[in-house]
């Protein structure tokens, strides 16, 4: 049901064609020195890095579980049913929760603005909407990008590796990741030096979960907790007066 | 020296505080004129820096004197421990507003600071702390709202708070038990971006523990400064008594820190030297070895001076924690080093400068510190002005 890239780097050639077409969707300036820039920011969503002529596209890994939808205190974040994860500036308050929690530290910070906004790769939902594929695969030259189903990504991504076991290192990154993620990449060579964390680093767990399992004990723990401590207040108020009461009652047969 | 036909005092505190009340201003200007990039160190890489690090984490939990104090009188009786309530509800209310004074400079959009309130995300721990901490500082101002009842006279507003005392307690406690260990359930996220040393999943645990220790390290160390300063703090017996509290907690902390890294079998790692490593030490130190050693003498224990040293070394540790939990476990991750800039740091320095100064006219002009205060004080005169009256002074 859900969509998702797969992005195939012994196909990539480096013609960063994804990167002009993502800057024209986002209308976002894009000449000759954004191109050359080497890291994503809040001016360049994706980007396609270089490494002893091996090729490699970085852009929002779109989750299955997303640790930014997670962590949003105002639900800023959404994994919407087609697969993107978006964002709505209209309710974010600038916390940066989700830059510190993304296990691929994919949102950039409008640092030098006023009212500043996350920015990430959304995968076009805009056009998703209207049954294109996104900008990016559209532009690739390739097809080192494609668009499509999951599943049926999954199904290419592994057929690839077995018709060609030589042409790639056993990996699909992104299908176990965090959970899975969206964007699904093979390639000839490690993902580790183009800043992709390796599996065993950050596991097959998805995210949320870690904060999840605490999260869940609230609504017994308040309840619980509310009780014990109005209990043992009640226990030892109640003592106090009874010492009281029975104090005074002492002082007046003593009186007597 | 006469400032518009007012005698002000010189004297090297008050210059100390107007130099970071002018740096602190420039600071804030530059905050909100040129945006977070000017005045922070703070990068995509560090979207956490010295402020969240600093003055949200450590200020909530140097404020958790509050509930712990509280909690023992009013739910437990402890009786003895009567006086020092007003102090730590005071340095509770001024920490938690400090502590949203500090995030509206550190939030990127602080304008839709409420937006929480209406854009509700339950499975955000984010969430929970915001409205605990937006609750309980409404509750901590009820706590302490007596205080200025009393000095007004106010008695039918004084008699409603009283009514409602017990829930205000009750809900202060549960309020803080959530969003003290949630503080560090925030990290929860995170475990492949931090150093060993710090992720744990027992980081809830130890961020409660730490505000139970930290709060009564810092009633020692506000009542030691305040006596100093105004000759206004708390019997010795009381002092005594908070040391030994503060002995059993530093050491349950630190046996459950230690069965924490046996357990996740980084306890020999520990000692090889490493840039993480030398912070960790420092951070065990000043938490661990000094006021476990200084605490253990029954005569430390009784003597006002070395007990604030125990305490100062117990507060310095449980911030250089947070601060490693917060930053310095995320460098070898990012790959550089967090180092906040000037701007930066004089905010802060200016935010922890406002709670020494709103902390002393209280206790100068309210009754906090009730026993010394009755035979400290006159009546105001009621045309005293500011110029006139005795003046706080920040620390001595």
């Amino acid at each position: 049901m859900s969509k998702a890239i797969l992005y195939d780097a012994t196909m990539c050639i480096g013609c960063k064609q994804c990167e002009d077409a993502c800057a024209k969707q986002n209308q976002l300036p894009y000449d000759d020195k954004v191109a050359a820039e080497t890291v994503q920011s809040d001016h360049k969503y994706t980007v396609v890095l270089t490494r002893n002529d091996k090729f490699m596209r970085r852009l929002c890994q779109h989750c299955e579980h997303p640790a930014c939808v997670s962590v949003c205190p105002v639900g800023a974040f959404q994994k919407t049913p087609e697969g993107p994860v978006v964002y709505d500036v209209k309710k974010c308050i600038g916390c940066r929760y989700c830059m510190l929690a993304c296990a691929f530290s994919v949102p950039k910070y409008e640092w030098q603005k006023l009212n500043p906004r996350v920015r990430k790769c959304i995968m076009c939902p805009d056009r998703i909407a209207k049954g294109q594929p996104t900008a990016c695969a559209e532009a690739c030259p390739t097809g080192a990008t494609k668009f499509g189903e999951r599943e049926d990504l999954v199904r290419e991504a592994q057929d690839r590796i077995r018709q060609n076991p030589g042409n790639y290192i056993d990996h699909i990154y992104g299908l176990n990741e965090v959970g899975g993620t969206g964007v699904l990449m093979l390639s000839s060579v490690p993902f580790e030096p183009f800043g992709l964390p390796k599996l065993d680093r950050i596991g097959e767990t998805p995210l949320p979960e870690y904060t999840g399992r605490v999260m869940k004990l609230m609504p017994d723990f308040i309840p619980l907790w509310g009780l014990i401590l109005g209990g043992v207040y009640w226990v030892s108020n109640r003592r106090e007066e009874v010492a009281e009461v029975e104090a005074e009652e002492r002082a007046q047969r003593g009186g007597k | 020296m006469k400032i518009f036909n007012m005698n002000i005092k010189v004297t090297f505190w008050r210059i100390l505080f107007v130099i970071i009340m002018v740096l602190g201003i420039y600071s804030t200007y530059v905050r909100y004129l040129k945006g977070l990039g000017a005045v922070s160190a703070m990068t995509d890489q560090f979207p956490w820096g010295l402020w969240i690090a600093f003055d949200c984490l450590c200020g909530i939990m140097l404020a958790g004197g509050a509930f712990c104090i509280t909690g023992a009188v009013y739910i437990f009786h402890v009786e003895r421990l009567h006086s020092i309530v007003k102090p730590t509800v005071l340095t509770a209310f001024l920490g938690y507003v400090l502590f949203i004074v500090g995030l509206l400079f550190d939030l990127g959009r602080p304008w839709y600071i409420w937006h929480m309130i209406i854009y509700q995300n339950l499975h955000s721990v984010m969430f929970e702390v915001g409205m605990c901490v937006m609750t309980y500082t409404t509750v901590l101002f009820l706590e302490f709202l007596p205080n200025v009842l009393e000095r007004f006279h106010i008695n039918w507003a004084i008699k409603v708070v009283k009514f409602i005392y017990p829930v205000l307690i009750v809900l202060g406690i549960l309020l803080s038990t959530l969003h003290q260990s949630s503080l560090g359930s925030l990290f929860l996220i995170v475990p492949e971006k931090m150093h060993p040393f710090w992720a744990t999943p027992a980081t809830p645990f130890f961020f409660f523990l730490s505000a139970i220790a930290c709060g009564i390290a810092m009633t020692i160390f506000e009542s030691t400064i305040s006596s100093r300063a105004f000759g206004r703090g708390l019997e010795r017996s009381v002092l005594v008594e908070l040391g030994g509290a503060l002995y059993i907690i530093v050491m349950v902390i630190a046996l459950l820190r230690l069965q924490d890294y046996v357990h996740r079998g980084v306890f020999m790692s520990i000692f090889h030297p490493s840039y993480e490593a030398y912070f960790l030490w420092a951070e065990l130190v000043l938490c661990f070895v000094i006021p476990l050693v200084m605490l253990s003498f029954k005569k430390v224990r009784t003597n006002p001076n070395l007990l604030y040293i125990a305490a100062l070394s117990t507060i310095l540790g449980f911030v250089t924690n947070r601060v490693n939990v917060a930053l310095t476990s995320m460098e070898a991750w990012v790959g550089y080093h967090y180092m906040p800039k000037w701007t930066e740091v004089s905010i802060t320095i200016m935010i922890c400068a406002m709670g020494f100064f709103c902390f002393s006219l209280a206790v100068n002009y309210l009754p906090i510190f009730e026993e010394e205060h009755k035979h400290a004080s006159a009546p105001l005169d009621p045309a005293a002005r500011i110029g006139d009256v005795p003046q706080p002074e920040l620390v001595h």
